[in-house]
């Protein structure tokens, strides 16, 4: 199926299911519940989820296939964002028109960033991705300013010379972006009993290209490119004694992931119009590297996962506050309470960095392969239990 | 003139003489060993050969084009093949990819760009990787991952990828060392074989008197980087200057 092995076709169609039940599948608790805080259906943290899958499948191409550690795809994402908000200052409020751009422009940035650090691997090419990226985020503040905005961000103003389009609207208020027409902040709520499920259109354009951005990751791992980027990461030194040029492989790879992170930056601001310096920062880099190792690097399905869970962790985690907590732990007696409050209360709430980095370790140091690995791990344990034979490992997905 | 002339090659490395005045020729369709004692120089050669090492003055003429100032991979398109001293496969890939690799290089050249083809529908490409595991007694291995294999089997694999790429000429780099016995003459077999069934040249740097006294066809004797003397192997085994230079080493 779409040229496809049916395991591939398997996962690639699960993957297309779970995103457009996610509205129902995040949203497990009644939202008059105490468990409610869990949800993680609605529209905003939904749109980061895939927004950032995106942003991880991408760097998992470069990552995961050829083994070099990009530690600046933030700037990439950066430079998507302002892309859009430009094309929405400038052109229309039309998503489309800023999507394409900001894939070209980090297309763009990307061939000339990876030309020049791609002289160089290992660390040395982390690092002068990390310089680069840097550098960008500094300009960003300082001399770009009249491109950037600097600190305040770029916004829309109702001074927009919007050329296919009105600069206000007629209530005097700034123009929202669309799909032609369709509003990306337009929502459908479903009231089930207790439950409330939120459909929102932004997060349906996101999921639709994540589906397909998924999709053709999946061509170009199984494709000869990427058996050749592959070889990269094995041995470079046979690869160039079998007479192949790893330099354009990688550099070509570094552009594609270029364009992803580009990808995930234009919808980053065509859910919410305004891009600032900080998407840029080395923070933002760090964090695409962790997502990619925490669900597995150099498996199909490793990056999405992990982007979600760490975007679980920091927009779940971070909202649990002592209060909370002592609801909770309300049942103890009251020395007890306090106690357990107290003991609890540097994981959660700010401290959620504390709980990611613990698993982070974790998952490290107990399943090297990161999440993939543990569900394999899993599957081999229930295998062994139906005492089926095939008892053969499986190849990454 | 041969496939292979090389021409007055001179290397120095800071004060050390590496190579001094290197001239050889290495006739199309024969076998032709490089020996010499330890840090004779034969490692130095090889790699000004095979673009890893540029001599400082001197002329590497293969086919009649100088390869001096290219690139391994360009050098390696224009059909020399090199087997290294430790196996050089991909060993995280599986037995079939590894052979599937030079068959690309060899069909597309050094870089191309197919990011939507799905590897496993290029039938006629798969054929060819089973075909040459096949008639390298591979069989069966296909989905093994290289690292797994055999020290010899890892040997037989890289001779394989180098052979997929029908080079004219193959270099080896002593292609036995740290090897069984019988892994050796497995090695021997599979070489005296490939010399039977294609037309190839073959230059074989290498330590083992066994080895080589069984494959070549001439023999260039190396001591402190110059060439002590070319013969046949019969003329070279009696030789009273390469019992010289050999003197103290247990061969």
């Amino acid at each position: 199926m779409f040229g496809l092995e049916k395991k591939d076709a398997t996962l690639l169609v699960i993957v297309a299911i779970l995103t457009l039940f996610a509205p129902f599948l995040l949203n497990p608790f009644p939202s008059e519940s105490a468990m409610a805080q869990f949800n993680a259906g609605y529209p905003d943290l939904m749109q980061r989820f895939v927004i950032f899958g995106i942003f991880a499948i991408g760097f998992n191409i470069l990552f995961g296939l050829t083994g070099y550690l990009s530690f600046g795809h933030a700037a990439f994402l950066g430079v998507g964002s302002y892309s859009a908000v430009w094309m929405f200052k400038l052109l229309s409020m039309n998503v489309i028109p800023a999507i394409v751009l900001s894939i070209v422009v980090a297309g763009l940035f990307s061939l000339l960033i990876g030309f020049i650090s791609l002289r160089r691997s290992g660390i040395y090419f982390s690092i002068l991705t990390l310089a680069f990226a840097q550098m960008s985020f500094n300009l960003a503040y300082s001399v770009l300013t009249p491109i950037t905005n600097g600190e305040t961000g770029l916004q829309l103003t109702l001074n927009d010379p919007r050329v296919l389009g009105q600069s206000a609207t007629a209530d005097g208020s700034i123009p929202v972006t669309s799909l032609f027409g369709l509003e990306m902040r337009s929502t459908y709520e479903l009231v089930m009993g207790p439950w409330t499920f939120q459909f929102n259109a932004g997060y349906y354009l996101c999921a639709i290209i994540m589906v397909l951005a998924f999709y053709l990751s999946i061509r170009i791992f199984r494709s000869p490119f990427g058996l050749m980027l592959r070889a990269i990461k094995s041995n470079q030194t046979r690869m160039s004694y079998t007479g192949l040029n790893p330099k354009p492989y990688t550099l070509a790879a570094f552009v594609i992931s270029g364009m992803y992170a580009g990808l995930a930056g234009g919808l980053m601001a065509s859910m919410d119009p305004l891009a600032g310096a900080e998407r840029m920062q080395w923070t933002a880099s760090g964090e695409v590297v962790l997502m990619t190792i925490l669900g597995g690097a150099g498996t199909l399905i490793g990056p999405v996962l992990g982007a979600g869970f760490i975007k679980y962790f920091e927009n779940i985690f971070s909202k649990i506050n002592d209060t909370v907590l002592h609801s909770w732990f309300s049942f103890m007696p009251d020395g007890l309470e306090n106690l357990v409050v107290m003991l609890v209360h540097p994981f959660i709430g700010k401290g959620w960095h504390l709980t990611l980095g613990l698993m982070f370790m974790m998952v490290v140091i107990f399943l090297p392969g990161g999440l993939v690995e543990g569900g394999q791990r899993i599957r081999r344990l229930f295998r062994r239990k139906d005492d089926t034979p095939a008892a053969k490992t499986e190849p990454a997905e | 003139m041969g496939i292979l002339e090389v021409k007055n090659v001179n290397k120095r490395f800071g004060g050390l003489q590496a190579l001094g005045d290197v001239n050889l020729s290495v006739a199309e369709n024969s076998v032709h060993a490089i020996i010499g004692p330890n840090g004779a120089g034969k490692s130095t050669l090889l790699n000004c050969l095979v673009g890893k090492l540029m001599p400082d003055t001197g002329s590497v003429l293969f086919d009649g084009h100088s390869v001096l100032g290219r690139t391994p991979h360009e050098i390696n398109q224009m059909g020399i093949s090199r087997v290294f001293q430790t196996p050089e496969i991909f060993s995280e890939l599986t037995v079939l990819e590894n052979m599937m690799i030079p068959c690309l290089a060899k069909r597309d050249g050094s870089f191309r760009m197919h990011a939507v083809a799905n590897m496993f529908d290029e039938t006629e490409l798969v054929e060819k990787a089973e075909h040459m595991l096949e008639s390298m007694n591979m069989a069966g291995k296909h989905h093994m991952p290289a690292a797994a294999m055999s020290r010899g089997d890892k040997r037989r694999l890289e001779i394989a990828m180098c052979l997929a790429q029908e080079p004219r000429l193959l270099l080896l780099d002593e292609p036995t060392a740290g090897m069984a016995r019988a892994d050796t003459n497995n090695t021997i077999d599979l070489l005296k074989q490939i010399k039977d069934e294609r037309d190839i040249t073959i230059a074989i740097i290498e330590h083992d008197m066994h080895v080589v006294f069984s494959l070549a066809e001439r023999i260039t004797v190396l001591a402190q980087g110059m060439p002590l003397v070319e013969d046949t192997p019969e003329n070279i085994k009696g030789h009273p200057k390469v019992k010289e230079a050999y003197l103290g080493e247990a061969h």
